[in-house]
């Protein structure tokens, strides 16, 4: 490794707080809405896995690649997607990057390295493998994709196949996995049987990383270190980040099926809170300015929310209903 | 004197030494040069173009996604179109809704090793056109002729839009050309292989062949079937189609693939709906039979369409 990885220092520490923070607020309102009728389809949070997902999205570069999964709605702010565009995209507003066509976590902007992920869980990190494989046969240097998975998606064989293929081609590919202890209501005990997810790495021959999920500057270090490694030539990186996810599945899901023990043990514990600790407890702001700072996150999110509640939503008969680019193949056999 | 498996070859040479987008990644497509040889050389000819892919097409196909977005070209390769089901999630979920959801085109292409050879048995023979056409969002050619093996992968190479072809390993050794052509009828445009009055097959891949041969031997009882090349099978060219059956009032659809909801189910739905006035008699099909593809030569033989079989059928139709 050429250069030296730098130390996480305050500021670091504040700019990634002040996006868990937006994110948990903005997460908040999104569960109001739902609550209220006005989101159709799922609202799925990432709360409990701030930490993990901010330190993705934030230590990427412009021209790097990140394709976020469902509970990482902190990474993709940081990453530079923006409240209005989640918001468009959550009420499926016309003006949103998915224009209706797709909702909720499914949103992205391909163009700009933000992938738009699909529900099969491993697919993209197939697709975030192949892109670097274009960049590298474009002669990029320097570039590098991550991708976020939960420890349900390692199951998958789409998982398997992808991280297998990067690490046989060296790519700078990170694959964060958010061991959150459940897949829906899945448990850990009932998804695999290795002492611990880290352990994969080494039989796909890649780097590994562990992470405390419930600790920012643990997850900004680690993942530093991850992308860090691969930008500089060191092939895939696998990180495994052990934390708890704080609510259900989807708002739909009351969770019921929590074991209590866990949500006492190490784990349980609240990402966002813990770094307001760290914060206050290190002199850096008080616990006034962190509240401050949240009523003008919260004021600035229920504005946006209010402008995006009157923006039009997809017009049927607008619609080109077209699923190839190309006019002239589109099926005339529809209904009209 | 160029094969139909040398077309593909060439087509793929042609489109790496032209554009620099284009690459190739497969399973034993490097230095070994595919399964089939249809990569034979070009490893050593575009060196780092052409990659060997490990075993595992949902990798395969996902990651020709990914290449796709960033603006390559990639052409990928299923060893055989049986194991494209195993990429199934890539280009249906993946692929096939990229441009609808994104506005991002997913401009790859997907060869498919497709259809019956003596011997290949249940797990190396499959036709799986229709699967493919199924889902919103792919483009499905189905080349018969070297001419188009050629022509279509040239052009499937420069579509926007996710592009599976399908091409037939029956056709690879035996169909010759004498030259590659400079142009073409554009996919999406059906060809009459054989201008007839009496009756209309439709068809495409290998079974054009089998259904010009069945044609030929009805000469002999004086009657002229014209025979219709779809070419691809999504975009379906229902023009031509309909205007075929305007010009003989009897239509016999015939397919390699299974019967159930394949290509001949949709033509037919779509003659008796859009062309009825045109019928003289009820529209017929031929399709391999409800089973998996048999491993024997008699087994086989009998699983799949044939002259004979198509023959048959064309007589029962000229007699309603």
């Amino acid at each position: 490794m050429s250069k030296k990885i730098a130390p996480v220092t305050q500021s670091d520490f504040i700019k990634a707080y002040r996006l868990m923070l937006t994110s948990r607020v903005l997460e908040e309102k999104l569960a109001g809405l739902y609550r209220a009728g006005m989101i159709k389809g799922g609202v799925f949070l990432g709360r409990g896995q701030e930490a993990l997902s901010v330190s993705v999205g934030i230590q990427l570069r412009r021209g790097d690649i990140f394709a976020p999964l469902i509970r990482d709605q902190c990474g993709r702010l940081a990453f530079g997607d923006s409240v209005l565009d989640t918001l468009r995209t959550y009420l499926g507003s016309q003006l949103g990057s998915m224009r209706g066509r797709d909702g909720n976590i499914h949103r992205g902007r391909p163009r700009d390295g933000y992938y738009a992920m699909i529900s099969h869980l491993g697919a993209m990190i197939p697709a975030v493998t192949g892109a670097l494989l274009a960049r590298r046969l474009k002669g990029e240097q320097g570039v590098v994709g991550a991708t976020c998975i939960g420890e349900g998606g390692t199951s998958t064989g789409a998982f398997h196949e992808g991280l297998n293929a990067a690490a046989v081609e060296k790519l700078p590919l990170i694959v964060v996995v958010a061991n959150n202890q459940y897949a829906y209501s899945t448990p850990n005990s009932r998804q695999y049987a290795c002492t611990d997810l880290i352990d994969k790495a080494i039989g796909y021959g890649v780097g590994s990383h562990k992470a405390d999920g419930t600790s920012l500057l643990d997850c900004l270090q680690t993942l530093r270190n991850a992308i860090h490694t691969a930008r500089e030539g060191g092939g895939p990186q696998l990180v495994v980040a052990d934390l708890l996810r704080l609510v259900g599945h989807g708002e739909h899901d009351d969770f019921a099926y929590l074991d209590p023990k866990l949500k006492k043990s190490a784990i349980g514990s609240d990402c966002v809170l813990s770094a307001e600790k760290h914060i206050i407890e290190n002199g850096w702001h008080t616990a006034e300015e962190l509240a401050a700072w949240r009523r003008e996150t919260e004021e600035e999110i229920n504005a946006t929310a209010d402008r995006v509640r009157r923006e039009p939503s997809p017009d049927p008969s607008e619609d080109d209903w077209a699923a190839l680019s190309r006019p002239e193949y589109r099926e005339q056999y529809a209904a009209s | 004197m160029i094969t139909y498996l040398e077309a593909i070859r060439l087509a793929q040479q042609k489109a790496l030494a032209t554009d620099a987008r284009v690459f190739l990644y497969g399973q034993d497509i490097g230095s070994f040069g595919g399964a089939f040889k249809a990569t034979k050389n070009l490893a050593a000819e575009f060196p780092g173009r052409v990659l060997d892919a490990p075993l595992s097409e949902d990798a395969i196909i996902g990651m020709a996604i990914g290449a796709a977005i960033e603006g390559a070209r990639p052409i990928v390769e299923m060893q055989f179109a049986d194991f494209s089901t195993c990429g199934l999630n890539q280009i249906v979920n993946h692929a096939a809704t990229l441009f609808y959801r994104t506005n991002v085109p997913c401009p790859i292409v997907v060869r498919l090793p497709s259809g019956g050879t003596s011997g290949g048995g249940p797990f190396h023979s499959q036709s799986l056109e229709a699967i493919y056409a199924h889902w919103p969002g792919l483009v499905v050619v189905t080349p018969a002729t070297v001419e188009d093996a050629y022509s279509m992968l040239l052009e499937a190479v420069n579509i926007d839009d996710p592009v599976i072809f399908c091409e037939h390993k029956f056709l690879y050794y035996h169909l010759k050309a004498e030259k590659l052509p400079d142009t073409a009828l554009p996919i999406g445009k059906a060809r009459i292989a054989r201008a007839g009055r009496d009756a209309t097959i439709v068809t495409h891949g290998a079974m054009l062949h089998e259904s010009l041969a069945a044609a030929l031997e009805l000469t002999e009882d004086g009657y002229e079937i014209e025979v219709v090349d779809l070419r691809s099978v999504k975009p379906l060219d229902t023009d031509t189609i309909l205007a075929s059956v305007a010009r003989t009032g009897r239509l016999l659809c015939v397919s390699e693939e299974w019967p159930w909801g394949g290509v001949t189910a949709e033509v037919l739905a779509r003659v008796s709906s859009e062309g009825f006035g045109l019928l003289d008699a009820a529209p017929m099909r031929v399709n391999a039979k409800d089973t998996p593809v048999p491993y024997h030569p008699d087994l086989w033989a009998a699983h799949r369409p044939t002259a004979s079989t198509i023959a048959a059928a064309a007589r029962r139709l000229l007699q309603i």
